[in-house]
C-alpha cells in the first residue's frame, strides 16, 4: 500500500495518506495474530503497561503539590495527605502502584522463564525487557528518596555508598552522585529531576519492547512458533491457523485481567496502603535525620533479594566491592539468559525434570532472599543468605549443563489446548 | 564533477575526520553537565571547619557535632575504657590502624590526639549508617565479651571505643578520624589541623 493509494476514504483516508494510522491499527491490534492458547500468565504484560500509565498520571499530580527540598519535602507529602483534596488517594495509588509494578513485572518475567520466551528469536525482546527492569529499579530508587523520611534518607545513603566501594574513583563518584558530601537538599532535588525523567525513557523502552515483540510474534505456553504452523484462519488466508487477532480477543481478555487486578489494587489502596510496613515502611513516617540511623534499615521489598546478596558477601581485601559486584552481577546475569539455556525445547511443559526442579528452586530462592533482605543481619540469616545467593547464581550458571543433560518431551506440531 | 569517479578513500578520511572532531566537540560539551553535578560552591563552603566545646563533656559521655553534614563524635573515655582497649587487639581487624583512616597524629593505640578524647566520624565504614554508642559493658544483646564501643544496627558491624573495627563484621575498616586540632583545653577544631598532618 503506497502513500498515494489508501483503502480508506473520507477523513480517515485523509489521515492515512499523511500518517499510517489504519496500517498501525491493523498490524499491531486488529490483524496482529497472537497464539490462541495464551493463558493466565499472559495478563501481566498488559497489566504492567496499565501500572506504568497509572504511575505517570498519579506522579504528575503528586508533582503539582510536592516540593523537592530538604526543608519542605516531608511536610509537602503530609500536606498532600491531609490538605490536598483527594491527595491521599493519589499518593496511595502511587505508592501502592510502585509495589504493584514490581509484582506484575516479576510475574511477567517468571512467565518468560516458564515458557522460554527469552529464547531465539526473542533474545532482543528479552534484553529490552531487562533494560526496562533496570530503568524501573532506577526510577524506584530515585523516587524512594522523595518523601524524605528516615528510610528514604538512610536507604539512599546505603545505596549511594555502594558507588564509594568502587576502587580508586569510588569516593569522588559517590560525591558526584550526591552533589554533596552527604545526602542533602542537592541530592533530593536532582533525584526528583531524575525520578520525573526516567519514566518517559521507560515508556520509550516499552514502545521498543512492543515493536520487538511484534517483529518476532508472541510466544505461548507450548513454545511453538505459530508462524511455522499451518496457514489460514477465518479472518485471513495467510495468517497462522493457531493465531487469533489481538483485538478484540486479547484486548477483551486483558480487560478482564485489568478488572481483577483493580479489585485487588483498590482493596490495598483503600484498606491496607502500608501493607504491614512492606509497601510503606514505618521509619518513613519520621522526617529524615542525618544524625540518627533507624534501628534497622531494609530497602523496600522489591529490592531486598539483591540487598540480601549484597550483605551475604563478606568484605575482601579491606573493601566491600565484591558484595557490590555480586549484587549487580545478579541483575546483569539476566542479560545472558537466552544463551545459557541450551535445551532443545522452549517451554517448561516439554523440558525435563532438572529444569523443572531448577526453576522451582529459583522461585523459592528469590522469595527467601527477599525475606532475608528484610531481616536484620544475624549470623544465621547471613549464612542462609550465602547459601541462597549460591543457589541464585547456580540456576543461571549451571543452566547450560542441566538443560543439555535432561531428557525432554516431544514438542507437538501445533499449540495445544 | 559527475564524470569523475568517486574517491572513496578520500571520502572515508573526511568522514572519519569529521566524526572525530564531532566526538571531541560532544566530549567538551559534556564537561559542564558532568561538572555541574559536583558539590556547588555553597556545598563546599558548608564543609568549613567547626568548633566543638568539650568543657561540659562528662567522662563516658559522647558529644555529637555536625561537620560537612556528617556526625562527628567526641567521646570522653574513662580510665577503665582506655584500659580495656589493648585487651581487644586480638579480636580486631586492624588493631594498629594500618589502613589510613586517620591522620598520623591519631595512629596510636588510642587513635586520638589526647588519650581521653576520641574524635571520629560516626558513619559506619560499611554502608554509611550511623552506629549507636554502646558504652555499657556486657549488655544482653551484644554478649558478655562486649567492653563498650559502637554497634551499627544496619548490618551488625562492631567497633571498639577507639573506633577500631572487629574482625568478621561487614565493615571493612576502622571508623574514620577527621583532621582536627585543639584550640584550647576545652575546644576542638574539626576539619582543620594547621598542617599538623
Amino acid at each position: 500500500m503506497s502513500a498515494d493509494t489508501v483503502e480508506t476514504a473520507g477523513f480517515l483516508g485523509w489521515i492515512d495518506k499523511r500518517f499510517p494510522l489504519t496500517k498501525v491499527w491493523k498490524e499491531h491490534l486488529a490483524e496482529y495474530y497472537a497464539p490462541k492458547n495464551m493463558n493466565f500468565w499472559y495478563f501481566f504484560g498488559s497489566l504492567s503497561l496499565l501500572v506504568l500509565v497509572m504511575q505517570i498520571f498519579t506522579g504528575l499530580w503528586l508533582a503539582m503539590s510536592y516540593k523537592p527540598s530538604a526543608a519542605d519535602a516531608f511536610g509537602s507529602v503530609e500536606y498532600i495527605m491531609r490538605d490536598v483534596d483527594w491527595g491521599w488517594l493519589i499518593r496511595y495509588m502511587h505508592s501502592t502502584g510502585a509495589s504493584a509494578f514490581f509484582i506484575v513485572v516479576y510475574l511477567h518475567m517468571f512467565r518468560a522463564l516458564l515458557y522460554g520466551s527469552y529464547r531465539k528469536p526473542r533474545e532482543l525482546l528479552w534484553i529490552v525487557g531487562v533494560i526496562i527492569y533496570l530503568a524501573m529499579m532506577a526510577t524506584a530508587f530515585f523516587g524512594y528518596l522523595l518523601p524524605w523520611g528516615q528510610m528514604s534518607y538512610w536507604g539512599a545513603q546505603v545505596i549511594v555508598n555502594l558507588f564509594a566501594a568502587v576502587p580508586g574513583i569510588g569516593e569522588d563518584l559517590s560525591v558526584w552522585v550526591r552533589g554533596d558530601y552527604v545526602i542533602s537538599d542537592v541530592t533530593l532535588n536532582r533525584f526528583f529531576a531524575f525520578h520525573f525523567l526516567v519514566p518517559f525513557l521507560l515508556a520509550a523502552l516499552v514502545f521498543i519492547h512492543i515493536v520487538a515483540l511484534h517483529r518476532v510474534g508472541s510466544n505461548n505456553p507450548d513454545g511453538v512458533e505459530i508462524k511455522y504452523g499451518p496457514k489460514g484462519n477465518r479472518w485471513d488466508a495467510n495468517a497462522p491457523t493457531d493465531g487469533i487477532p489481538f483485538h478484540p480477543y486479547y484486548t477483551v481478555k486483558d480487560i478482564a485481567g485489568v478488572a481483577v487486578f483493580l479489585f485487588i489494587f483498590s482493596a490495598i489502596v483503600f484498606f491496607w496502603p502500608d501493607l504491614g510496613g512492606l509497601f510503606l515502611e514505618p521509619p518513613n513516617f519520621q522526617p529524615a535525620n542525618p544524625l540518627q540511623t533507624p534501628e534497622h534499615i531494609a530497602p523496600v521489598w522489591y529490592f531486598t533479594p539483591f540487598y540480601a546478596m549484597l550483605r551475604a558477601v563478606p568484605p575482601m581485601f579491606g573493601s566491600q566491592f565484591p558484595g557490590v559486584i555480586v549484587m549487580f552481577g545478579a541483575i546483569l546475569i539476566l542479560f545472558f539468559l537466552p544463551w545459557l539455556d541450551r535445551s532443545p525445547v522452549k517451554s517448561i511443559r516439554y523440558k525435563g525434570i532438572l529444569s523443572k526442579i531448577a526453576l522451582g528452586i529459583f522461585a523459592v530462592t528469590f522469595i527467601v532472599l527477599a525475606y532475608l533482605g528484610l531481616q536484620p543481619a544475624t549470623p544465621v540469616a547471613t549464612m542462609f543468605a550465602q547459601i541462597f545467593t549460591g543457589l541464585y547464581f547456580a540456576f543461571f550458571l549451571l543452566m547450560p549443563i542441566y538443560t543439555k543433560l535432561e531428557q525432554t518431551k516431544p514438542v507437538p506440531e501445533r499449540v495445544t489446548k | 564533477m559527475s564524470a569523475q569517479a568517486v574517491d572513496t578513500s578520500r571520502r572515508r578520511v573526511l568522514i572519519a575526520a569529521t566524526s572525530a572532531v564531532g566526538a571531541v566537540g560532544v566530549g567538551f560539551a559534556l564537561v559542564p553537565f558532568i561538572a555541574s553535578m559536583n558539590p556547588s560552591a555553597k556545598a563546599r563552603a558548608a564543609g568549613a571547619p567547626v568548633e566543638a566545646d568539650i568543657s561540659k563533656l562528662e567522662p563516658g559521655g559522647l558529644l555529637r557535632v555536625k561537620w560537612r553534614g556528617k556526625p562527628v563524635w567526641v567521646v570522653h573515655r574513662t580510665e577503665a575504657m582506655l584500659a580495656s582497649l589493648p585487651t581487644l587487639d586480638g579480636e580486631l581487624a586492624d588493631p594498629n590502624s594500618e589502613v589510613p583512616q586517620q591522620p598520623d597524629y591519631a595512629k596510636n593505640p588510642t587513635r586520638s590526639f589526647k588519650p581521653a578524647y576520641w574524635v571520629g566520624i560516626g558513619i559506619c565504614t560499611h554502608l554509611g549508617c550511623a552506629p549507636t554508642y554502646r558504652p555499657d559493658v556486657a549488655p544482653e544483646d551484644l554478649g558478655p565479651a562486649w567492653k563498650g564501643g559502637f554497634f551499627c544496627p544496619c548490618h551488625g558491624s562492631r567497633f571498639d571505643l577507639a573506633g577500631r573495627v572487629y574482625a568478621g563484621v561487614p565493615a571493612p575498616t576502622n571508623l574514620v578520624i577527621p583532621i582536627h586540632t585543639y584550640l584550647s583545653d576545652t575546644t576542638i577544631l574539626i576539619g582543620e589541623d594547621k598542617g599538623a598532618a
